[in-house]
């Protein structure tokens, strides 16, 4: 909302400057955007054009002797309308105008001492201006004074203060309701605008009929005017207009919009006799199409609020008016409607047709009062500035409450929400400045609300309003006094973070909204995919279900940089739908590739088992030591076939670790993903001592040859499985391959460990235990025993 | 027998030692079986009884006198063989350590543990909650019904009719109040992620905020205010003041925007503030009445305040990142920044 200073100054006195209004406003929760003078342009004077002959040098330039009263100077105008004994803008040198500062200068040789100015060039913006405003310099009338500033001679010498408002506050989106807003401020009164007008004795009756056919539509109040004469705006209207960020167009147009402007009503009005016989309001029928005045043809719906006549759909109500009643140059006669629309519905077919000036008001709710006040301050600015002759009588259609607001609330209460402690008659000199009138019952105040702040219904919003006018900053910041008690606080994510962190991963940030073709990535799971109805672009339509494909995305961004060493993880949630339910679960993710350790002249590339290593410290923090399997099944299509698994717990699927199928990357790049939500719900034992032996335990190695095929983990569980309680542990600790052992063959060595809790271990019984395992593993793997 | 010759005898085999296996020699040359002292022990008996104690006597001074060198000599000679092997062993220090990679925490989770701990300190739950929303907790139950003008401040990424992806975290509020069954007091703050269509230098279709919620019995605004106080002290360092403006949020009335002191100029104005010494970072205010009787607290009885800021903000200006998208583009060069232990 931009307020023109000029025109809140009809209804209220402004004892400060602009800038400290608007710091004032602000403080009463009024944020502005900008404010400043209208035209910020200075060092111009009125001049007039002495004399005026081509540049010797140009086909188009001219040399003008121009006086400003307190010297005459010699200028040099590209302008095709200047001329002699012509006023002008004149820009002196020094002058900073939008397009620059303007300086002594000499033009093909000729001195020029400033600039003769058009509208344009002073700053207004062109929507404002007609085009011989913006190609031709601007010429004064003969009145204007030379050596005197132009702009105050145009009545552009405003400034205007852009306003951010709350949604709440329709009631500032009128310049009245400003001025009742900047009296609470500074206690000063509101002014009051004049609404007289004379009416001749013939009745509108006569002449239309009114149907309201909708509750949608519950005030609607219409009046004749008669032989208007359609010409441009007296200037205080454009000025007005232009400083509130309105084009004027003719003074019939420009007074509904400078009425809709002070009261915050919209209005429209109608070629009377193009209208009929008939006004009505009813609810569009679904389908049914309308040429509005921008000349498109509109397909309405049935939550349309529409205007009829005895033929057809004639208009949008409070969003935009049909072509076919429109005021035209040649309208006589005019009808005007002032009326009120449901703010939901308009606020919806808005959305689709226009956001505008008057359907911005709708929404957010007017007051009915004013609904007749902007009526009557159209007749009387239609009477005086377009000689129209009113029409007696008033169609009416009421199906609304016009009564203000009483709403009881105690001092004890407005104190004690606010944390403050208010007198009496602080409290009562803020509703006074509101303009809200009380009624002191001792404990309680009855508060009579006017209908113009529709924002206002219950008492918390009385307890607002004392707040915001005695200033809310005021209130000082207190040390709550709550009862002691722990705050539930799940940090497991966070311990996550820190071992991943110090296991030297990078944790990163990305977006679930990805492509939808990337959903089922990574994943050989069955759901169905979560669209977005509404997408911003076609590469965030979907929720992603695994974190993969996004970490994929940072490494390709990454590698593009050359930024190698990539080892990253994050946590976040995958997304999914089943069963006419949505899922969120909780995920960690973890991307590797390049190097892991570094050192001189050596360093660890990522391989399966350094990522595997570390999903299994992240398992074994999380309390599923030995609970874990990694199986070679059911991998997705991303993932290397032979390089790749599930990781089970109990049966469940609790993840996937792999490197990327050479297919998807050529980069040697290895990712796996924990889901933590079904990790969550499989339980784990608590942390305990466990006796360690007071005897001393017997270690021995032992090295087989295997097919290349077989799988450790198979012959740790034959091994386990022969050895017995007294088989404490069982390592791995050699992988050896070379063609020697035989074609397809290779070499693991494993470490045992004997212990007893009772007794020291013979040698000889660990040798018959350890001889048995070695047969067994013969036996059941085709194994061959290696001796060195 | 000449006590001075052996004893210069001995002076002069010792003092020309340079090895531990010399010195031992020495030693067998001296005490071995057939050693030159060893020798004189045995002439004892020849000795004449008369002369024995005196023999005795100049036969311990002269063992004496090769222990005491020789013991002086073998710690000399271990002292000079350890400083060696030092010498051989030392290192270029200033060489780099082995290095296994090193990590780094997110700034963004770094805000979030960093505000959980402070007000699980100060006995909030910490709560998550869903990103997948109904328009009625995330809109309705706030006081925002269909068609009502606060819409147009959150564009919502919509995915059928009914549900959506939470636009605000104060959703969490209606879920507080309704889970609460014996409509007990409420201190809770939820943090996470939440989604608007809209995106520029300054805003991202996806960022995070942390809601919080208190309902009590005569909680105020004065409340609202010492509490971040306590919150942007912490966040931005003990100098940080709080500024409430009146504002409008459908869900809280009064409704308060809070500015906090700009934490680089101190308040003085500068780009950052605008020149204006504060920077807008919440919103804030006291829980609806509306609001409070759908989540079925009787609001005659209770009053509550609520609050809510951008987590992305936070962390650009804790950490002094210019820009929103630095913090989704994951530029391990960025990242890498973010190795340090967190704030207590």
């Amino acid at each position: 909302m931009k307020l023109s200073r000029k025109f809140v100054s009809d209804y209220i006195d402004i004892p400060v400057d602009t800038h400290a209004l608007a710091e004032d406003m602000t403080k009463i929760g009024n944020e502005y955007n900008s404010e400043g003078k209208l035209i910020s342009a200075d060092n111009l004077v009125i001049g007039k054009v002495i004399s005026c002959d081509m540049h010797p040098d140009s086909d188009h330039l001219h040399v003008c002797q121009v006086d400003v009263g307190s010297d005459t100077l010699q200028i040099v105008c590209g302008a095709p309308n200047v001329r002699s004994d012509m006023k002008v803008i004149v820009a002196l040198p020094g002058a900073s105008l939008p397009l620059g500062t303007i300086k002594k200068s000499v033009i093909r040789g000729v001195e020029s001492n400033g600039m003769l100015c058009s509208l344009g060039e002073l700053g207004l913006d062109h929507k404002f201006l007609k085009e011989e405003d913006i190609n031709g310099i601007c010429e004064l009338n003969s009145d204007a004074v030379i050596g005197e500033d132009p702009i105050k001679y145009l009545g552009l010498d405003d400034e205007v203060i852009d306003f951010e408002l709350t949604s709440n506050r329709g009631d500032l989106l009128s310049i009245i309701g400003m001025a009742y807003e900047i009296g609470a401020i500074y206690g000063n009164k509101v002014k009051d605008i004049s609404l007289d007008y004379n009416e001749s004795k013939s009745n509108i009756d006569d002449y239309l009929t009114l149907k309201v056919e909708t509750s949608f539509c519950p005030l609607f109040l219409a009046r004749r005017v008669e032989n208007v004469v359609i010409k441009e705006s007296p200037s205080f209207i454009k000025e007005r207009l232009i400083a509130s960020g309105i084009r004027p167009i003719n003074n019939v147009v420009d007074i509904s919009n400078y009425v809709m402007l002070e009261t915050g009503q919209p209005l429209h009005f109608y070629d009377a006799d193009r209208l009929g016989k008939v006004i009505g309001v009813r609810m569009a029928q679904e389908g049914e199409e309308l040429i509005t005045l921008d000349n498109n043809k509109r397909k309405l719906s049935s939550s349309d609020i529409v205007i009829f006549n005895e033929n057809e759909t004639i208009s949008l109500a409070g969003i935009m008016g049909g072509l076919s009643t429109e005021v035209e140059s040649d309208t006589k006669n005019i009808v005007i409607e002032s009326a009120i629309f449901d703010p939901v519905l308009i606020r919806k077919t808005s959305k689709k047709v226009l956001r505008s000036e008057a359907s911005n008001r709708f929404e957010k709710g007017l007051d009915p009062k004013r609904t007749y006040m902007a009526m009557k301050r159209s007749l009387n600015l239609l009477e005086k500035y377009a000689d129209a002759n009113v029409v007696g009588g008033m169609l009416e259609y009421k199906n609304i409450d016009i009564c203000d607001k009483v709403i009881k609330i105690s001092y004890e209460k407005i104190n004690n929400v606010l944390g403050i402690n208010l007198s009496k008659d602080v409290i009562l000199n803020i509703f006074d400045k509101l303009g809200f009138t009380t009624d002191d019952n001792g404990n309680d105040v009855l508060v009579t609300v006017p209908s113009r702040r529709v924002d206002i219904g219950i008492e918390e919003d009385l307890i607002e309003e004392i707040g915001r006018i005695y200033g809310i900053d005021n209130i000082v910041g207190k040390t709550m006094n709550l009862p002691l008690r722990k705050g539930k606080y799940d940090k497991s994510d966070s311990k996550i973070r820190s071992l991943l962190f110090s296991l030297g991963l990078s944790e990163t940030l990305t977006y679930s909204l990805i492509r939808d073709s990337e959903v089922s990535k990574y994943t050989n799971d069955e759901f169905e995919k979560i669209m977005l109805m509404d997408p911003m672009t076609e590469d965030r339509n979907a929720l992603r279900y695994s974190l993969i494909p996004s970490l994929m995305m940072v490494y390709e961004y990454n590698h593009n940089r050359k930024n190698i060493d990539i080892n990253i993880f994050e946590i976040g949630k995958g997304y999914y739908k089943k069963d006419n339910s949505f899922f969120e679960d909780k995920k960690l993710s973890i991307l590797m590739s390049g190097n892991y350790y570094l050192s001189l002249g050596n360093y660890k590339k990522v391989n399966f088992y350094i990522i595997k290593g570390i999903v299994e410290k992240v398992l074994n923090y999380l309390g599923y030591k030995d609970r874990y399997s990694f199986v070679v099944e059911d991998i997705p299509k991303e993932l290397h076939p032979g390089q790749s698994a599930s990781i089970i717990i109990d049966h469940n699927v609790i993840g996937i670790i792999g490197k990327v199928h050479p297919n998807t990357s050529k980069d040697d790049i290895f990712v796996a993903e924990l889901n933590l939500s079904i990790l969550g719900k499989i339980k784990t034992s608590k942390m305990k001592y466990k006796e360690i032996s007071k005897f001393p335990s017997i270690v021995k190695d032992v090295a087989f040859i295997l097919d290349k095929d077989i799988q450790s983990a198979d012959i740790i569980k034959t091994i386990k499985k022969s050895g017995g309680k007294l088989l404490t542990d069982v390592m791995v600790f050699d992988l050896y391959r070379d063609e020697a052992l035989g074609l397809n063959k290779k070499s693991l060595a494993f470490k045992l460990s004997f212990e007893d809790q009772t007794r020291t271990l013979t040698d000889d019984e660990v040798t018959v235990l350890f001889n048995k395992i070695i047969e067994e593993v013969i036996n059941k793997h085709d194994a061959i025993l290696r001796d060195n | 027998m000449n006590i001075e010759e052996i004893k210069k005898n001995i002076e002069e085999d010792i003092s020309s030692v340079i090895s531990l296996n010399v010195l031992n020699e020495i030693k067998t040359k001296y005490l071995g079986k057939n050693g030159v002292i060893t020798s004189l022990q045995l002439r004892i008996k020849e000795i004449p009884a008369e002369e024995k104690k005196e023999y005795g006597i100049m036969l311990n001074d002269i063992k004496g006198f090769f222990n005491d060198l020789f013991e002086k000599t073998r710690t000399k000679l271990l002292e000079e063989e350890v400083n060696r092997k030092l010498k051989d062993d030392a290192i270029d220090i200033t060489l780099p350590g082995e290095g296994i990679i090193s990590g780094s925490i997110h700034p963004f989770s770094r805000i979030i543990e960093e505000i959980s701990d402070l007000f699980a300190s100060m006995g909030y739950d910490v709560v998550d909650g869903n990103e997948i929303e109904t328009d009625e907790y995330c809109f309705k139950r706030l006081n925002v019904p269909d068609g009502h003008p606060a819409r147009d401040a959150q564009d919502t990424f919509y995915i059928d009719e009914e549900f959506l992806l939470r636009s605000q975290t104060s959703t969490q509020q209606a879920h507080a109040m309704e889970d609460n069954s014996e409509k007990t007091p409420i201190r809770i703050i939820c943090p996470g992620k939440v989604y608007r269509r809209d995106e520029d230098a300054t805003h991202s279709h996806q960022f995070g905020q942390v809601e919080g919620l208190v309902i009590d019995k005569n909680v105020s605004l004065a409340d609202l205010k010492g509490t971040l106080e306590i919150f942007a002290k912490k966040l931005l360092g003990e100098n940080t003041k709080v500024r409430f403006r009146p504002s409008y949020f459908p869900f809280t009335e009064p409704s308060v925007e809070v500015d906090l002191s700009c934490f680089k100029c101190g308040g003085k104005g500068c780009n950052l503030c605008k020149q204006t010494g504060f920077i807008e970072v919440l919103g804030a205010g006291m829980v609806h009445p509306n609001v409070l009787k759908m989540g079925g607290y009787d609001p005659d009885v209770y009053t509550g305040f609520a609050f809510g800021t951008g987590l992305d903000r936070l962390a650009m200006f804790k950490y002094n990142i210019p820009d929103i998208r630095y913090l989704y583009t994951n530029d391990i060069r960025m990242l890498k920044q973010f190795d340090r232990k967190g704030e207590e």
